[in-house]
């Protein structure tokens, strides 16, 4: 069993084989505890896409462990998997991914109710989510007769409805202006600190500023991480004259 | 300088005296950059000799006492003089000058790592990198906790140094990826130009 709500053990992701394979991902290890916000930084190309794909059970590692809420998701049937991805893990996406015909209160429910929630409770607690992200008054609003910014709101509401506290976030803020840009990771901030777990993948360094803690991946491996203080005397090597 | 504005900008909304002054120029910038009563006082004493403060009455009395501006507890209270003002709006009104920044330590520090054998550069780039992200962690945690009406002004001045620091990442980056492109290794540079030169 892990305390760890995600938990990448040496994983590696090798795209294609022999000499033609792409080494996406080198032994990268990430634990992320409740509460955390954990942000993967790194050059187009480093393997932070891989990395998502792979901890929302969406691809599979060539070698190394991904365990989520304890579980192993290579030891899973894909059914289970199918089960525990929609169980367990909320996706925020660039996009948004919002269903245009469903209202904003519907869009959140559909998780519950595909967990077989049924319909008014799936609504309520819904509402409820929607309240908690301050957009209770938009709930019976349709997706492109709300704000960017309010519709990045809904899918983080939609992510974390329910029993779910991964939320797996992919540049959440890419189309919107800074200021609707940062009140989506004010939110992300305050759902890990009510007990949720969060991986933000992002470029923007002002945004990698809400998270806990930086990975930075280069290479498909991990070149540094904040929460791991770098000895200084490691920086100059060999001797000189 | 900026603390002879800051003290012209704080006069300009009534007169004070030196400890208000201090008090209310951490007030206004979040005591990101403290400022020690000496300060004060010797910036004060030049604005007077450039005649853009003057002395006022006694802080508590609000009326200017003919032959001293000391009060009754002794607090010598300032005010700003019309040329005060005009240099105060020229200070509003014209854009700092980048050249004028003192010289950058990062961009020499980086520039000597570059060119002294057996520095590894992208380490010192990514070790520079996490610092600042370091910094924009702690920033941003205070911005999460502060008021957003009581603390406007310095919030205001909290996100100034979110964006630099952002700004030196994304100068790291920069760097990082022209230094994984070439595969540099450590040369001389008495073979470069001076890229650090300011054009006047």
């Amino acid at each position: 069993m892990s305390q760890h709500v995600l938990d990448l053990r040496d994983v590696s992701r090798v795209h294609g084989s022999g000499e033609a394979g792409v080494h996406a991902l080198r032994g990268v290890s990430l634990a992320v505890a409740p509460g955390e916000l954990v942000a993967v930084m790194g050059p187009s190309g480093s393997g932070k896409s891989t990395l998502l794909n792979l901890a929302g059970g969406l691809d599979a590692p060539t070698s190394g462990t991904v365990l989520v809420e304890g579980t192993d998701l290579g030891g899973l049937s894909a059914r289970d998997l199918a089960a525990l991805r929609r169980r367990a893990i909320g996706y925020v996406f660039q996009d948004f991914n919002l269903i245009p015909a469903l209202t904003a209160a519907e869009n959140v429910a559909l998780p519950r109710e595909l967990d077989g929630v049924g319909v008014r409770r799936s609504r309520a607690e819904a509402i409820a989510a929607l309240d908690e992200v301050g957009l209770a008054d938009v709930a019976d609003r349709f997706p492109d007769e709300i704000s960017g910014g309010q519709r990045q709101r809904v899918a983080i509401a939609r992510a974390l409805i329910g029993p779910r506290r991964l939320v797996l976030a992919d540049e959440p803020t890419g189309a919107l202006d800074s200021h609707s840009g940062e009140s989506v990771l004010r939110l992300l901030r305050a759902r890990c600190d009510a007990g949720a777990s969060g991986v933000l993948v992002t470029h923007e360094a002002r945004l990698a500023g809400w998270a806990d803690r930086v990975v930075f991946l280069r290479d498909g491996e991990v070149a540094d991480d904040t929460g791991r203080p770098q000895p200084a005397a490691t920086l100059v090597s060999g001797r000189r004259a | 300088m900026p603390i002879r504005h800051g003290l012209l900008a704080l006069l300009e909304r009534g007169p004070m005296y030196g400890y208000q002054l201090r008090t209310e120029f951490e007030a206004s910038t979040g005591a990101t950059w403290p400022l020690n009563i000496g300060q004060v006082y010797t910036t004060l004493s030049r604005l007077e000799r450039d005649g853009l403060v003057e002395p006022d009455g006694p802080a508590d009395a609000g009326t200017p006492s003919p032959g001293g501006s000391h009060g009754a507890n002794g607090k010598l209270t300032y005010r700003i003089t019309p040329a005060g003002r005009a240099e105060l709006e020229r200070w509003f009104a014209t854009p700092l000058e980048h050249g004028s920044r003192p010289r950058d330590e990062l961009a020499i520090k980086l520039a000597m790592a570059l060119t002294t054998p057996g520095v590894d550069v992208r380490r010192v780039v990514q070790s520079q990198r996490s610092s600042a992200l370091r910094t924009l962690r702690e920033l941003t945690r205070r911005k999460a906790q502060a008021d957003p009406d009581a603390d406007a002004a310095w919030l205001l001045v909290n996100e100034s140094l979110i964006f630099q620091a952002e700004a030196e990442t994304r100068w790291l980056d920069h760097c990082d990826a022209q230094l994984a492109g070439d595969g540099r290794s450590p040369r001389p540079a008495t073979t470069r130009e001076n890229p650090t030169e300011v054009p006047r």
